[in-house]
């Protein structure tokens, strides 16, 4: 038992050790964007780099997953003549549950690994030390700029997934399954309530959050040269991605205690 | 209330020059150990105002690890650091970037930010200081690029500058907001002797056009007698030796003549 407990020990404690420096790192960035001026270019530039580049990935992610889910909704509904259901299905599910989860592993894998390449390259060749020794905080300059870009953009890359899975679906139902497109639409919109919307929306604003502290943590605690930042973007993404699928699930009991699903 | 840095104990063996004016930095007993190794031992050093004192030690002696406790990007594990009569030790980052506005650092790479140009790097500090007319900031570039012999150089990028280039620019990025002292981390390192001499001489040149102390961490001797006022020899992590350059080359102490003829311990025995 006690070997048990030694083996176990060390991890934990690593585990444990790395949500402290997460919760500081979110903690630091949170009372910075209140109390320090916020350096408007640099906000701007990672909309671009997290809003703006990540257009086609998201499109075709929600595009994608609209077209195929519709599809295999149909295949089954059909049997038991719900066809027309397949849109209300379809744009539920895209909006609790889908259109974050998958926008959220696509951004932690174009977006997170980037920041997490970024600073970790910046750390191992002394730029950051650079800026420190220029009296320049590295979470005012590097973190707080991608943290509150990802906030913004978060949310708004899943209500755009939302929307082109629903067209996508749609458009695969009406067009390729022959469903017929007025009561695809009547269901859709009778069975999709603003609380869906607002709940995909909220789980975007927290998984872009779990996506910049991770990936920023990883940069600015690289080590160890070109294998370092390697391997700190590697950790960055599986740990991001992880996190988001994790955290959905407690999301989604939380989430529907305020907002039931299917509660007229 | 923040006390005056207490003088210095005469645990420096031998102490050869004894300071009289008042020091820019004070040093006293600072100890640092990286994993297993003890890179510092209790170092007791001061760096008087005005002065270049020069730092000389054997590669991985622990000479990069004091210059980066001085400026506060490391922490130690035990003694003091006071700049201008203020220990830095145990201040938040926040409070150190006041210091860090009084006191520039060279990285030995020049550490510049890859993403931006020369003129970006050197207007860096400004900009971060609230300096937004691009025309007093082209000005002000151009000035110090000039003081470095690189006119002309703003638009290039990092990657394509070479090494003795790259040091002169983070040198200017370092001192453009004139700050009290600058640190320099093996200013000469991998240059070859005729760069080498130019940084020696833009060092002094700073020294006498703006008055800055400063404080050169090298294992190059040509590069320590050219600039220093003082040298200082770091031993096993302690100060061995503190004097001038004239002193150092008389010092009959066998360590310190190994050191000045780059004589290794196996090659003393065989002669």
């Amino acid at each position: 038992m006690v070997q048990v407990f030694n083996a176990l020990g060390a991890p934990l404690l690593s585990f444990f050790q790395y949500l402290g420096e997460l919760v500081l790192l979110t903690t630091d960035t949170f009372r910075s964007i209140f109390t320090h001026k916020l350096r408007w270019k640099l906000f701007l530039n990672q909309i671009v780099e997290v809003g703006l580049l990540s257009q086609l990935v998201v499109v075709i992610t929600g595009g994608f997953t609209g077209a195929v889910f519709s599809a295999q909704t149909f295949f089954q509904f059909n049997k038991l003549g719900m066809g027309s259901a397949v849109g209300a299905v379809v744009s539920v599910a895209l909006c609790r549950e889908l259109a974050p989860v998958l926008t959220a592993l696509m951004v932690a894998g174009r977006v997170g690994a980037a920041m997490s390449a970024e600073i970790g390259t910046m750390k191992v060749t002394e730029q950051i030390d650079a800026l420190r020794a220029l009296a320049v905080y590295p979470v005012d300059y590097l973190v707080v700029p991608r943290a509150l870009a990802m906030m913004v953009s978060m949310p708004l890359l899943v209500a755009e997934c939302i929307a082109v899975g629903i067209a996508a679906g749609y458009f695969v139902a009406i067009f390729m399954l022959d469903i017929n497109g007025t009561y695809y639409m009547a269901n859709m919109v009778r069975w999709t309530r603003s609380r869906d919307i607002i709940m995909g929306l909220s789980k975007a604003f927290c998984f872009g959050i779990l996506i910049v502290f991770i990936s920023c943590h990883k940069g600015l605690t690289t080590r160890e040269g070109a294998v370092g930042v390697g391997r700190a973007t590697t950790e960055a993404v599986v740990n991001a991605s992880l996190a988001v699928l994790v955290c959905n699930f407690f999301l989604t009991m939380s989430f529907n205690i305020i907002y039931p699903a299917g509660y007229q | 209330m923040i006390e005056a840095p207490p003088s210095l104990e005469p645990s420096i063996k031998p102490r050869l020059v004894a300071s009289k004016s008042s020091p820019m930095i004070a040093v006293r007993a600072l100890a640092k150990r990286i994993g297993q190794q003890e890179i510092l031992r209790g170092v007791d050093l001061e760096v008087i105002t005005g002065e270049t004192l020069a730092i000389i030690g054997r590669s991985g002696g622990g000479k990069s690890v004091l210059l980066k406790h001085i400026v506060g990007l490391m922490q130690p594990d035990a003694g003091e650091i006071w700049i201008q009569g203020q220990n830095i030790i145990g201040m938040s980052e926040r409070q150190l970037g006041e210091i860090r506005k009084k006191v520039g650092i060279l990285f030995q790479g020049g550490a510049l930010f890859d993403s931006m140009t020369v003129e970006e790097n050197i207007a860096f500090p400004l900009r971060e200081a609230g300096e937004r007319d691009p025309e007093v900031l082209r000005s002000k570039v151009a000035e110090i690029l000039e003081v470095m012999e690189m006119e002309g150089q703003e638009d290039k990028m990092p990657e394509s500058l070479s090494g003795g280039m790259k040091k002169r620019v983070g040198l200017a990025r370092s001192i453009i907001r004139r700050p009290s002292c600058v640190l320099y981390d093996e200013p000469t390192s991998g240059l070859d002797p005729v760069v080498a001499d130019s940084i020696n001489r833009l060092i002094r040149r700073l020294q006498q056009r703006f008055g800055m102390t400063s404080v050169v961490v090298t294992h190059d001797m040509k590069n320590a007698f050219d600039v220093a006022d003082r040298i200082a020899y770091l031993h096993e992590g302690r100060i061995y030796f503190n004097g001038t350059a004239n002193q150092l080359q008389q010092s009959t102490d066998p360590l310190i003549q190994d050191f000045l003829l780059g004589r290794s311990e196996q090659g003393a025995a065989i002669s």
